[in-house]
């Protein structure tokens, strides 16, 4: 099963860890990719750049406008995130669990299922 | 020879040399990957010179000498001299059928399902690691660590090359059974991105329980198993239309139906029916056998199907089975005796908001004529599935009972 792994960041949250926080932090998601690179769980991993970098996009009758992000009015806003393919949900929530930043309060990590096309309809 | 039949012998092979290499020298995982490196070469070399007089022994002696290199160079690197498989390019190769030792240490205890899964279509299989990462939509590098890993874990087990006895052999031999089950469910599980791998898949897993009864023909549930695979893969044309829309069972053509897979499927069944003992996969072939039965869906002998999982759920209950059975029992009993089954099952955790429990429901809800009731239950099984073509099934299903139809256009 795949799963997205999403890492929500509210700046105020990370500005006011110290730096040796913001370290493990750091350190932390390196030691997570690495373990879940060698266990052949991970498909992919990105940060995004900062949300005041972002361009939404919408076209009215026909015509593209481009206005500056985030689309989302919010403290919050989506910082990366991990793909994973695992054994099951509580697999990928035990995952998430290692994320450094589960461990902190005011930042979120979101586990949702990733859908694939087939499917069966049983007897 | 041509491209597949040449695939085809490879891959039937690939486990006979793998056995007889890891019985001459141990080492699972060094020996495996020799023999991959060995089928490669195999590959590249025998339609250009022709297939060897022996292509086993061929494959077992290239093997043997990769796996020597191998050895040589992590003794060098130790700053070691190699002493042990210096002498070991066979000349007599063991005519044992090492498949089925084979299989139950790629299905180790030790390994989640999905490295089962992968290791023994790469080990058994004869799947290069591209080939599996395909099947499983992920990157080979992801795959390849899985693989990797699953090695490692087989050799921190300790497993001896030997079949394990007594009990516990039928206890390993229930997990590779469960894991050639998955490799064949996930053709119906998995993106259809590449539909074609997907079908491999399960015809691998038909191929390999071929292998697995063909050694062990008085086992009622390996008996059971390939029926029940050769029974569902019979439906494979009619159960999605050509834009890909699932068709349930009752809907399906059965014009379209494989008559000599299901011939093949109800033979294995009636001669796995008459052992000492009955089995959970048995008993599924049972019932796909009874649908198979029935020229048309109205025709369907319910009263056996619910009796077949009535004794299911004696032998190995699980709530899904009585889910199955609020089907069978609502088509003997009427909805309300079906839905009266399911209310027993809310209370189920393992089963809470359950797509399926769901969309149990919504049938049976609108076959009373509960239309709001049954509406409310396909959406809410809609937005429960991870399969976007089971969410579109009971979209579609919802939508034809949408509470604001038009007046004019009746029900």
């Amino acid at each position: 099963m795949q799963f997205l792994i999403s890492l929500h960041i509210n700046p105020a949250v990370l500005d006011a860890l110290s730096d040796e926080e913001k370290a493990a932090l750091g350190g932390g998601h390196g030691e997570f990719i690495e373990a879940l690179r060698k266990s052949g769980e991970l498909i992919s991993t990105q940060a995004l750049v900062d949300p005041s970098q972002a361009a939404v996009v919408s076209v009215r009758n026909g015509q593209p406008a481009v206005t500056d992000g985030p689309f989302l009015e919010s403290k919050e806003y989506l910082g990366g995130f991990y793909l994973i393919d695992c054994e099951d949900k509580e697999r990928a929530i035990a995952l998430a669990a290692q994320i450094p930043d589960a461990a902190i309060e005011g930042l979120g990590v979101e586990v949702r299922q990733v859908m694939f096309a087939a499917g069966q309809l049983e007897a | 020879m041509t491209a597949p039949a040449l695939e085809d012998l490879l891959r039937e092979l690939t486990p006979q040399v793998l056995g007889a290499l890891v019985r001459r020298h141990g080492q699972f995982e060094g020996c495996e990957d020799a023999v991959q490196e060995a089928v490669l070469a195999a590959a590249v070399q025998w339609p250009a010179e022709g297939v060897p007089d022996n292509p086993r022994g061929w494959l077992v002696t290239v093997a043997s000498r990769r796996l020597i290199d191998q050895v040589r160079s992590d003794h060098a690197r130790r700053d070691r001299e190699s002493a042990t498989a210096a002498d070991v390019v066979p000349e007599d190769v063991p005519d044992t059928d090492d498949t089925l030792v084979l299989l139950f240490l790629c299905c180790h205890p030790a390994l989640t399902a999905a490295s089962q899964t992968a290791l023994t279509l790469r080990a058994v299989g004869g799947l290069t690691t591209a080939e599996v990462a395909r099947a499983f939509l992920v990157p080979e590098a992801t795959m390849a660590a899985r693989i990797s890993r699953a090695k490692q874990r087989v050799r921190a087990a300790g497993s001896s090359f030997t079949l394990p006895g007594g009990a516990e052999r039928q206890d390993r031999l229930r997990v590779v059974l469960h894991v050639l089950y998955l490799i064949f469910n996930e053709g119906y599980t998995a993106s259809s991105g590449s539909e074609l791998h997907r079908a491999d898949l399960a015809r691998e897993a038909i191929r390999l329980a071929r292998m697995v009864h063909a050694q062990l023909p008085g086992d009622g549930e390996v008996t059971g198993l390939l029926a029940l695979m050769l029974l569902t893969h019979a439906r494979r044309e009619a159960r999605t239309t050509a834009a890909g829309d699932l068709v349930p069972l009752d809907e399906q053509d059965r014009a379209k139906w494989d008559r000599e897979l299901i011939g093949e499927g109800t033979g294995l069944v009636k001669a796995s029916l008459a052992g000492p003992a009955l089995g959970p996969y048995q008993l599924q072939a049972a019932i796909a056998a009874t649908h198979a039965d029935a020229a048309t869906a109205g025709e369907t002998n319910w009263p056996q199907v619910h009796a077949l999982y009535l004794i299911m759920e004696r032998i190995a209950p699980n709530p899904m089975v009585t889910l199955n059975r609020a089907v069978a029992l609502a088509e003997i009993a009427g909805p309300s005796a079906g839905l009266a089954l399911l209310s027993a099952l809310d209370s189920d955790e393992r089963l809470a908001g359950h797509h399926r429990l769901l969309s149990v429901r919504a049938h049976l809800l609108e076959k009373a004529g509960d239309t709001a009731g049954a509406y409310e239950c396909y959406r809410g099984a809609a937005s429960a599935t991870a399969s976007i073509a089971e969410q579109r099934y009971l979209e579609s299903r919802a939508s034809r009972l949408r509470p604001r139809v038009p007046p004019r256009s009746p029900r």
